[in-house]
């Protein structure tokens, strides 16, 4: 058992346990989301106690539990209250979860992001839990006049040697009342109960009913729809609009122009918007509002030069040869290693702009009067909304009220909440609540993409085939690509890595797993032909790299643990029986960490009328201890899924600052037929506190797939996406 | 603007839209049945699958004028009581990780079965290679098909 000191103070608790009358309380009850399952109503208690920010105890033992975090399909709703059940001690099937909105004052950090939701919150989470059962069993205590030390809980139960016992439920009232302790402890990990049981998504049930719970779905009293027209091209924007036949459309009510980010706002780095002026289109119905939008005739005007792929291409490839600046790292001598060794391999790699592509599009409700704002939907960072929103409102904080709906997906689009901000412009400017919506088009149009990445590997081995230099310099557009303290760095003693920056005006924004997204795939194809001209097993090259950082590391600043690495390597290494080989299946291996989180992947291929398919990937992770593994194997799973989707068939192309893509019969995201038949994840039991998940799996498995169809086609891979000219099919209707 | 009859899950319902509008904004808009998705407008996603008689059709591609007879059957009427094979067999593998695309998923795999009741792998690759999951839930997906095939 450890103890640790609470960081709550006496008055937060208090307000929290008041809270009915503080802060702006809104009806969201239309939130299915937040109504608890037929099942729960049954047995709904009469009265509810809040003993904290995180949860309340019914009369009846029933226990609500907050979820803090915005859930965007990385299924914190569901593990995040399944840490303050475990400290808890409840039954699970006892706990109903409810989305908290964005209060600051109860809640750190709600935001989803970096993978870092369970992270972040493990100890807080763990310890709202804690301290309401400690606040339980100091009420059963005083009630029964024994010591605090001689009870007991047990799911949901209070137990006294004497035979005495009572549900939470019982105790809830006076334990609301109970000082909070200074000092709460916590369970040892080998005592969990939820935490590390499969346990399904609480929203389940609901989704595969179609109730609603995403932005898109929000319905409020005199609701009106809102649409945008935003710059056809980067580079461009809004010059005049002809809004007369739009205007006498049915269903339309207005059409104007708004600005979300007037000139002097000061920005955050939230704020990515490359069209804040735009074209509104206001009416009754989204259909009504989407023909009236066909119908504005509008002016735009250039004011900086449109961009074509093949120009930053260019400019990036100028980047990789220019004569070298200061470098990110360097070690050794690694001009006296490429001068002496017995052989170099350079390859270079590149990657194309990506769009999220959320399957629900951009969209956020406003009610904007003159003293408050009410803002519901998809947000991955609503404490930033809130702050812009202050400003370009001119509302004070306290006077905005976030609610974040679940997301249908982020991938980190949603971190930038510029149509959360155009639609309180919306309310405020026509005085009316108001739902803006994205089409597939806009969404896919607007920006805030991955960055294009070119990079470009040496490294330089002596007779021996030993690695004794290793060189990278990569440069992405608006964005740089390489980790300079991340592995090979600290296993080479002659070491370069540097970092260039193309300046476009194509926005560009967090996109899962971002710079790893790409960097894992150059740096472990690059290996792979590096470990074979070696001529060595591409496992065993890799163990003998990490070997050398354990025993004895190049440099102090190597931001990972190689025990962990050759850790999760040794292990997929095992359970593919690597080293076997089965008649017409390839294989390919990768190994990456990023988020604090240490994978491995061997995958297979077979080669079917003359094209390689991925028929199955083995996964080791080591993330710490895994909260819930039901969720965790399913995140795993996405995230291959999308690695090997985006790496063989998605971009974005420009011409003249136009994406070139707008839909999805022109942006090509993988499908059915074409996910891995199996995924098999291994988790390291290791008892070390959680690290990131929903983003780790998917850096290393392009590398591993580029490395088996090496194997089955004898051509390596080295620019995104592998299949570009069939990710031109036009995938309409294929039902 | 004119007046449609259609059936919706059962029940007849009127609406006074134009004719052109397509069945997904009718239904999200109109009748505040929200559990068919918009993904993309132009059939190219599967997020708006109903079913029209049985089989799986693109609602944001199907104007309310030529519905006419048309049973129409959305992921709020699949089945009374939430236990068709397929949801069942959904909930199950926990297939859904955002869950914005699983009612057209769902929709769509239960016309496959509708159609034909013990679909092979590849079958089951075709019919569904218009649903797009951008979490990529796919393998949970076909796995939960071949569960509710060996239930109904
Ligand atoms: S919204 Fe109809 S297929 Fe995408
Ligand atoms: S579960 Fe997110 S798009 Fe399918």
């Amino acid at each position: 058992m450890t103890f640790i000191k609470t960081t709550y103070n006496r008055r937060s608790f208090l307000k929290v346990s008041a809270s009915a009358s503080g802060g702006l309380v809104l009806g969201f009850s239309w939130l299915a989301s937040c109504n608890p399952t037929t099942e729960q109503l049954r047995l709904m208690p009469e009265e509810w106690f809040n003993i904290n920010a995180f949860l309340k105890i019914g009369d009846n033992g029933l226990v609500t539990i907050m979820s803090p975090n915005p859930e965007i399909g990385q299924n914190v709703k569901t593990s995040m209250p399944m840490i303050v059940a475990e400290e808890l001690d409840v039954i699970w099937k006892d706990v109903i979860v409810e989305q908290a909105g964005l209060d600051t004052k109860k809640y750190t950090r709600q935001l989803a992001g970096g993978s870092q939701s369970i992270r972040q919150g493990w100890q807080s989470l763990r310890m709202a839990g804690a301290t309401a059962r400690h606040m339980l069993l100091q009420a059963a205590a005083k009630q029964w006049n024994v010591p605090i030390s001689e009870l007991s809980t047990e799911g949901g139960i209070i137990n006294h040697p004497s035979g005495k016992s009572a549900g939470y439920g019982e105790m809830a009232s006076a334990a609301a009342n109970q000082t909070v302790p200074e000092e709460v402890e916590l369970k040892d990990p080998k005592d969990f109960k939820i935490i590390g049981t499969p346990t399904k998504n609480v929203d389940g049930p609901k989704i595969i009913k179609g109730e609603p719970l995403f932005g898109l779905d929000y319905q409020h009293e005199g609701m009106l729809i809102a649409m945008i027209e935003h710059p056809p091209a980067f580079g461009m924007k809004l010059k005049s609009v002809d809004d007369r036949e739009a205007r006498s459309m049915p269903g339309i009510k207005d059409v104007l122009t708004i600005d979300s980010l007037p000139e002097g706002t000061e920005k955050q780095w939230s704020d990515v918007n490359a069209f804040p002026q735009l074209v509104v289109v206001v009416g009754n119905t989204t259909w009504e509002v989407m023909k009236a939008k066909k119908a504005l005739k509008i002016e735009w005007e250039r004011v900086s030069e449109g961009e074509s792929t093949l120009d930053y291409k260019e400019g990036l490839t100028k980047l990789l040869e220019k004569p070298a600046e200061e470098p990110a790292r360097k070690d050794g001598d690694p001009d006296w290693a490429f001068k002496n060794a017995a052989l170099v391999i350079e390859k270079t790699y590149t990657a194309p702009f990506l769009a999220h592509n959320t399957m629900e599009p951009m969209n956020f409700f406003a009610n904007v009067t003159s003293d408050r704002a009410e803002l519901v939907g998809p947000i991955q960072t609503p404490e930033y909304m809130s702050k812009t929103a202050s400003k370009v409102l001119g509302l004070p904080e306290d006077k905005i009220a976030i609610m974040m709906t679940r997301m249908g997906g982020g991938f980190g689009r949603r971190l930038y909440g510029h149509f959360g901000i155009e639609a309180a412009v919306i309310s405020q400017k026509i005085n009316a609540p108001v739902k803006l919506i994205y089409t597939r088009e806009d969404d896919m149009t607007q920006g805030t993409y991955r960055p294009a990445y070119k990079v470009k590997y040496r490294a330089a081995l002596d007779e021996n085939n030993k690695l004794i230099g290793f060189h990278v310099r990569g440069a992405g557009t608006n964005g740089s690509l390489v980790f300079a303290n991340r592995f090979p760095a600290g296993t080479v003693d002659h070491y370069l890595a540097e970092n260039y920056v193309l300046d476009s005006n194509i926005s560009v924004g967090a996109w899962r797993a971002p710079r790893s997204n790409f960097i894992a795939c150059a740096e472990q194809s690059f290996l792979d032909e590096v470990a074979e001209a070696a001529g060595k097993d591409p496992i065993d090259f890799r163990l003998e790299l990490f070997d050398r950082a354990i025993s004895n590391p190049v440099g102090e600043k190597n931001d990972y643990d190689p025990e962990r690495y050759a850790g999760v390597l040794k292990l997929v290494k095992e359970k593919s029986q690597w080293g076997t080989s089965k008649p017409g299946v390839h294989r390919g291996v990768s190994a990456y960490y990023c988020h604090n989180s240490y994978v491995a992947q061997v995958l297979d291929v077979v080669v079917e009328n003359n094209n390689p398919k991925v028929v199955k990937v083995w996964c080791a992770i080591d993330c710490g201890i895994v909260v819930n593994p039901e969720g965790a194997r399913n995140q795993v799973e996405g995230g291959i899924t999308d690695g090997i989707g985006h790496a063989l068939y998605s971009a974005m192309t420009f011409e003249d600052g136009k994406p070139e893509q707008n839909n999805f019969n022109n942006y090509r995201l993988i499908r059915h037929g074409e996910a891995p038949l199996e995924i098999e994840t291994f988790f390291v039991d290791n008892g070390i506190d959680p690290t990131g998940l929903g983003e780790p799996s998917l850096p290393p498995v392009a590398a591993a797939m580029a490395n088996a169809f090496y194997q089955a086609t004898g051509k390596r891979y080295y620019n995104q996406p592998f299949m570009y000219d069939e990710s031109k099919m036009d995938l309409r209707n294929t039902i | 603007m004119s007046q449609f009859t259609i059936k919706i899950n059962g029940e007849s319902h009127q609406v006074d839209v134009a004719p052109d509008t397509p069945m997904l904004w009718v239904l999200r808009d109109h009748l505040k049945l929200v559990g068919t998705k918009y993904g993309c407008g132009i059939g190219a996603c599967g997020a708006c699958t109903i079913h029209v008689d049985g089989v799986a059709t693109r609602s944001c591609l199907l104007p309310v004028s030529v519905v006419g007879e048309g049973a129409i059957t959305t992921i709020e009427g699949l089945s009374a009581k939430q236990d068709h094979p397929i949801q069942l067999a959904w909930l199950e593998h926990d297939v859904s990780q955002c869950g914005y695309c699983q009612s057209g998923q769902i929709m769509n795999a239960a016309s496959l079965l509708n159609q034909n009741p013990d679909p092979t792998d590849s079958e089951i690759d075709i019919a569904m290679n218009g649903n797009i999951c951008r979490c990529g839930t796919y393998i949970r997906i076909k796995a939960a098909i071949k569960t509710a095939t060996n239930n109904s």
